[in-house]
Parts: C-alpha cells; structure tokens; sequence
C-alpha cells in the first residue's frame, strides 16, 4: 500500500437508521486491508460519534477519510449551526440533544470526548451559522 | 467461555445472530447510554442492555462486543433484528434484571 486511500460518504440528516453507514464501511474497509483491530475499533468509534453529532445537531454532512499505512485521517464537515462554546461541548455529560435523541440511546454528552479519547488528534473548527468540520488522525499502531 | 456456552448455561434466549456465538466472552459492560457504552465498554465484553433499537446494533458491531444481552425481557424492534443477522451480532434476551445477568456471567467468569 505506497498510495493513500480516499473514501468519500454523506452522512444524511435526520435518519438514525442510516447513522453509522459511514464508520461500518470504514470499519469493512480497514479490515480487509489487515490494519490491527484495535485500531479499527478506534477509528469505527470516533467516526460513529461524529456521524452521529451530525445528524442530530447539523442535519447531516460529509465524510472524508484517508488511510494510509501508519494512520487514518477523517475529516467529518456539515453546515449546522456551529458550536458556541467548544470547551463546554467537549465536557464529558454536556449535551444539547433534544429529547426524542434521548430517547434512542443518544445523547450522553460523551460524544466530542469519546472522539478525543479514541483519537492521537483531533481538531474542531467551528463557525456559528456556517457550520463545523472536526479533524482527526488515528495512528495504525 | 463463548457466547454459546453463557447461553446454555443461563438459559437466555437466541434472538438473532445465531453464527457468531463461538465468539469469546472476556468481561462484560452494563448500560443503556449509547456513546457512553462505546467509551467504555471493551471488545469482547457482553453488553448488557435494555436497548434494542438499530443504533444498539450499530454500536455493538463498531465497539466490537461479543454480544448483546437484553435483560428484563426488553425487546428487540424487528429491523434491528435484521440488521443484527447482516451484521453477524449475536442478540440475547432474559427476562432476568440486569444486576442479577451481571452477577452471574461475573461468577462464571471468575
């Protein structure tokens, strides 16, 4: 593998059925590929949670994932709202999801930081009406 | 011990999944809180649980749990239950309480 490898989804709004489309395909992908599996469960769980942030706060977006042999790079953009205060949101049990999100399971107030636990990087760049893209970076070993 | 012989042993019943329970069981993890589940629960652990919706399933395949274990006869809506043959994730039910599931696969495997 001396190429990197792109993948592309849209992660759809709204639709908790289809959440998670995007990190399994990933997850099949890394798998075929022979990356170790704890890897792969970092990389499935900080995607999942990130899809899922999108489909509950910014009716949808976009997934973009590169993977090269030492590390997994996501890039995960929608045009919601934008975060107001990303210090607060990155607080383990803060959460502003409404209560039929509650409901299914959601809305813990874990996703921001379960995506900074399971990834080496993770960045968040956040415009209030314009919308958030959050960076991360898994290391393959 | 596999999810196969916790079955026996506990008398729970085969929801879905059916082909994946020679997996392995190594711990076990309790909740209802998706993302909380996923930040916590291990791979190979049983993942006791009175969610079966299809995001129970999603998180179960990603986080890479040996199973999920319904307790307190919580059900198992119908297109999670399909999602989890596709997936290969074995769904187990009990009417059992969650405490009490947790207590016995703890002594089994100690």
């Amino acid at each position: 593998m001396s190429q990197a490898l792109h993948l592309h989804y849209d992660v759809p709004g709204d639709d908790f059925t289809r959440a998670g489309e995007a990190s399994g395909a990933v997850k099949r992908k890394l798998k075929q590929m022979g990356f170790n599996s704890s890897a792969i469960r970092r990389v499935a769980i900080a995607m999942y949670e990130g899809e899922i942030n999108m489909v509950i706060h910014a009716g949808g977006g976009e997934a973009d994932v590169e993977i090269m042999p030492e590390k997994i790079s996501i890039v995960l953009t929608d045009h919601g709202p934008g975060i107001p205060d990303v210090e607060l949101a990155m607080k383990e049990g803060w959460s502003t999801a409404p209560d039929h999100v509650r409901s299914l399971g959601f809305g813990a107030g874990m996703g921001l930081p379960n995506i900074k636990k399971y990834t080496d990087e993770m960045r968040i760049e956040t415009e209030i009406g314009k919308g958030t893209k959050v960076f991360m970076v898994i290391l393959a070993q | 011990m596999t999810v196969a012989q916790m079955t026996t042993v506990l008398n729970l019943k085969v929801l879905a999944g059916k082909q994946s329970m020679e997996r392995l069981v190594a711990g076990g993890y309790c909740g209802d809180l998706l993302s909380w589940v996923m930040g916590r629960a291990k791979a190979d652990d049983v993942w006791i649980t009175v969610m079966g919706n299809l995001n129970a399933i999603a998180v179960a395949v990603l986080a890479d749990v040996s199973c999920i274990l319904l307790s307190e006869d919580a059900a198992l809506d119908e297109d999670a239950r399909q999602k989890a043959e596709e997936e290969g994730v074995t769904v187990l039910q009990s009417d059992r309480s969650t405490y009490d599931l947790a207590v016995a696969i703890g002594k089994l495997l100690s």
